[in-house]
């Protein structure tokens, strides 16, 4: 009673009045504000991060997704197949094909080296459609067929846009071109190539200014070399201005400027000299005649991205782009990434091996580690008498669950390889390896989630007469089930992104080959990823991000599975 | 404490008492140590065979720990240390060569807390006979456990939903479901740590009446906080302080005529 008086009068109460009392409020109000705009702060910071990084990856990685081939009619010759045995018609020589159904789709191309342009669009995978068709049905020899022919894959990423912007205006005048093939001139009635040469010369006039500056600076200088090199400079400048100064004069194109061309008698030329009504180039896709083309008839075609900074050669560009008013260009889903292994050409390697490797070296580690670990954690948690041993067993378990990967594989490396001779790059010695790495975690996990079982189920169980062993693997152990479920798929998580210790042991190889068994030479899909990354191809950046996307998929699986584990198996005791 | 009460209890009291039964459980000179900690202090009582016992004393005077002696649950906790002998039907249940897991099924028990197993009611009262191969077919097991279910009280509430979790149960139903449980594997002894502890009145009644029902073939040991339950159900009442036994005998004595003032102090409301 006398502690309520004293609160309600004018006692300890007059603490929390008063200007003191006010300003503290505020300073705690201020103090949790403070404390939920670092939070946010935080949690913006890492979404933004992480948006941006999988947004980077889903842009790069995407494109590896699909795939561009060339459908053309591919007329079998009835010859060259032996005796037409399965073995026969995959022993036989597809390139000729192939390249005749090429050269048939656009004809006219004579020269060698335009030849070999034309068969190199295509990827050397390209036949296999065909032979895999001819294998199935070997009544399709001696007769024309459809068939999709894989594009290389500077082919392929210039249809993904990695090429260049192409402008095309209609001519107003009207032009002859001097032949049909090889190297020609056309005429232009209406100086059709003005403002191409007026732009050429607007970059060697600028070319004039930068170059005036380098020889004042170099004169100022006083170097050594200063005489000889703002006399070159000086002699340079010369020579471009009597080109600057002489209207007729024609100008050389080179690779470093935008090619220009010329579409005309559904033939491509490419102008190497332009000058105001007149220009000479190559024959990029003959023409139909020489005939004069009028006004509108013809076009100016400009490839913005000048040769030398892109891949594909205007002969390329020409060449696909032919293809594709053909209407036989298609863009279909990447069914070679998935079905095929690794492989030196971008457009045929797959992520077949390295996936089969992954499940290979995932079900090792799987097989070893739940049993293993979670008998050690049972024996541990329900059995082991508690004595300096095991205190010192269970603090070495924590200790190997920090240990550096790398460590692991050295460990797989001196043992399971030099001591023990298993082969090398094997899924079998990566499972081991991975299984090394992640017991601790299913062990700790194991134990954590058989504590968390209440004791008083364990004491029931004994209570009906239960022994401590049926008590344990008839209701302790099930209980624990899902959080051992949830340990062990973390844990596999964990060894399906390890790449450091695999590396130690030779699963870092170049394979081809999809591995069949424990023992074959395999790689997995983070070592996948590292080889790719490495490669110079730009088509391989690509696949690295879409094997990145793969991998990533797999653990969001994986993690969503164990939260899902986790939610349905939720016990109110 | 409400003395009225008591005393129609009283009354009630002596026309049920049996006469003077053999002893099922001797305890002598129990000592019971968690480590350093002298919990229970040279303890010795008889219990009768087929009757209610009611240990009563204030918390942590050391109830449980002599319930959980007499079906050696201590065993469980490794710092646990016990001293003295406990006999059942005169056989020591210390004795090295007797095997706990069969003592276990002779000495059931009914937690405090209820604690089904987390798996279906029958699954529930299954689990002991099937165990201890008390069923030689599914159609025997069955009967085990609507019997067991129908002596628990439980049988009508849950006679279409067999096969829902035990823990769907509620608080009472779920302590009944623990007491069908135990009374499954056919014990001869049933301890009952504060079984009504958390109950309300009418499913304690049902308990009581249960026990009731129990002690014409079961030997039951009840630790209660409550006066007039210790009065309603037991015959024989034994009062702790401490790790001490302070007092022991009929009911009827402990309530109406305490020897040690201790126990008066305690069942008067003085302190505890
Ligand atoms: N597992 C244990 N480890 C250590 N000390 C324990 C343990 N269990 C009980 N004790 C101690 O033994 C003493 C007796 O405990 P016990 O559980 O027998 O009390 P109780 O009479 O049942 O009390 P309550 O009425 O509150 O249930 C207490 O002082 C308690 O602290
Ligand atoms: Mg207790």
């Amino acid at each position: 009673m006398t502690d309520i008086a004293a609160l309600t009068g004018d006692g300890p109460i007059r603490h929390r009045q008063g200007d003191a009392a006010a300003a503290r409020v505020r300073r705690r109000y201020r103090a949790e504000a403070r404390f939920k705009a670092y939070g946010i702060a935080a949690l913006v910071v890492t979404t933004v991060f992480l948006v941006v990084l999988l947004a980077d990856i889903l842009v790069k990685g995407m494109p590896a997704f699909t795939q561009h081939s060339v459908t053309l009619s591919v007329p079998v010759p009835a010859e060259g197949f032996g005796d037409r045995s399965v073995s026969a018609i995959r022993g036989a020589d597809y390139f000729p094909i192939t390249r005749d159904a090429l050269k048939a789709a656009i004809p006219g191309i004579e020269s060698r080296s335009g030849e070999r342009t034309l068969t190199r669009l295509l990827s050397t995978g390209a036949p296999d459609v065909l032979r895999d068709r001819l294998v199935a049905n070997p009544s399709l020899i001696g007769t024309t067929v459809q068939v999709p022919l894989l594009l290389s894959d500077d082919a392929d990423l210039y249809f993904k846009g990695v090429g260049t912007r192409i402008d095309s205006r209609a001519a107003r005048g009207t032009a002859t071109p001097s032949g049909t093939t090889g190297e020609i001139t056309i005429e232009s009635t209406a100086g059709d190539f003005g403002a191409d040469l007026a732009t050429v010369r607007k970059a060697i006039a600028q070319q004039v200014l930068r170059l005036t500056a380098e020889a004042d600076r170099a004169q100022s200088s006083g170097a050594t070399d200063a005489v000889a090199r703002v006399a070159a400079l000086r002699e340079e400048i010369a020579t471009l201005r009597t080109r600057l100064d002489d209207p007729k004069s024609q100008e050389e194109l080179d690779s470093k400027a935008p090619s220009l061309l010329v579409a005309i008698n559904d033939g491509l030329v490419k102008i190497t000299k332009l000058s105001d009504t007149a220009v000479s180039g190559d024959v990029l896709l003959p023409l139909s005649s020489a005939d004069p083309a009028g006004a509108g008839a013809w076009r100016v075609v400009t490839y913005l991205t000048p040769e030398s900074n892109r891949k594909v050669t205007d002969q390329d560009v020409a060449f696909l782009e032919r293809f594709k008013d053909l209407g036989a260009v298609h863009r279909d889903f990447n069914w070679l990434f998935f079905s095929s292994g690794d492989s030196r050409e971008p457009e045929l390697a797959g992520i077949r091996g390295a996936l089969v490797g992954t499940a290979l070296t995932l079900l090792v580690t799987l097989a070893l580690c739940v049993p293993i670990g979670v008998l050690a954690a049972v024996y541990l948690e329900e059995f082991a008498s508690k004595n300096n041993l095991t205190a010192l067993i269970e603090v070495n378990i924590n200790n190997l669950a920090a240990v550096p990967s790398i460590v692991f594989g050295l460990l797989g490396l001196a043992v399971f390889l030099n001591f023990f001779a298993l082969p090398r790059s094997a899924p079998l010695v990566g499972g081991l390896v991975l299984a090394l790495l992640v017991l601790p975690t299913i062990i700790i996990a194991a134990r954590a989630a058989l504590k968390a079982v209440p004791p008083s189920i364990k004491e029931a169980a004994l209570g009906v007469g239960a022994s401590h062993q049926q008590a344990v693997f008839h209701h302790v152990l099930p209980l624990a089930m899902p959080g051992i479920m949830t340990g062990t798929i973390i844990g596999m998580a964990h060894a399906l992104g390890e790449t450091a210790p695999l590396l130690m042991i030779g699963m870092i190889a170049f394979i081809v080959d999809v591995p069949a068994g424990l023992t074959d030479a395999a790689t997995v899909l983070p070592v996948q990823i590292y080889l790719w990354s490495d490669l110079p191809e730009v088509a391989f950046q690509a696949k690295t991000a879409a094997t990145i996307i793969v991998l990533l998929l797999f653990l969001f699986v994986m993690n969503g599975m164990a939260i899902w584990l986790r939610k349905k198996f939720e016990r109110r005791w | 404490m409400d003395m009225p009460v008591l005393s129609t209890m009283r009354s009630d009291l002596a026309t049920r008492l049996k006469p003077e039964a053999e002893a099922k459980i001797v305890a002598r000179d129990v000592n019971v140590f968690y480590g350093d900690k002298h919990a229970l202090k040279s303890v010795s009582v008889d219990v009768p065979d087929r009757s209610v016992m009611a240990f009563i004393g204030p918390s942590g005077c050391g109830k449980s720990t002599f319930l959980r002696c007499i079906n050696r649950m201590n065993d469980t906790i490794p710092i646990c240390r016990v001293t003295g002998k406990i006999e059942i039907d005169k056989q020591d249940i210390y004795d090295p060569s007797l095997d706990v897991v069969q003592l276990r099924a002779r000495v059931g028990m009914v937690f405090q807390k209820p604690n089904p197993f987390p798996k279906s009611i029958f699954e529930n009262v299954a689990y002991g006979p099937r165990i201890h191969g008390l069923a030689s077919s599914k159609g025997e097991l069955e009967q085990i456990v609507m019997s067991s279910l129908e002596k628990a009280g439980l049988d009508k509430e849950v006679r279409d939903r067999l096969h829902d979790s035990g823990t769907s149960l509620s608080g009472g139903q779920q302590q009944r479901l623990c007491i069908a449980r135990a009374i499954a594997v056919n014990p001869e002894i049933i301890l009952m740590d504060e079984p009504c502890s958390a109950l309300d009145p009418i499913a304690t009644a049902r308990i009581e009446e249960l026990m009731e029902e129990l002690k014409e073939n079961f030997t039951i040991v009840i630790v209660t906080h409550s006066m007039q339950q210790a009065a309603r159900v037991s015959q024989r009442t034994a009062f702790f302080h401490l790790g001490i036994l302070v007092e022991e005998g009929s009911t009827d004595q402990v309530f109406t005529n305490p020897k040690d003032k201790r126990t008066q102090d305690y069942i008067t409301g003085r302190f505890g």
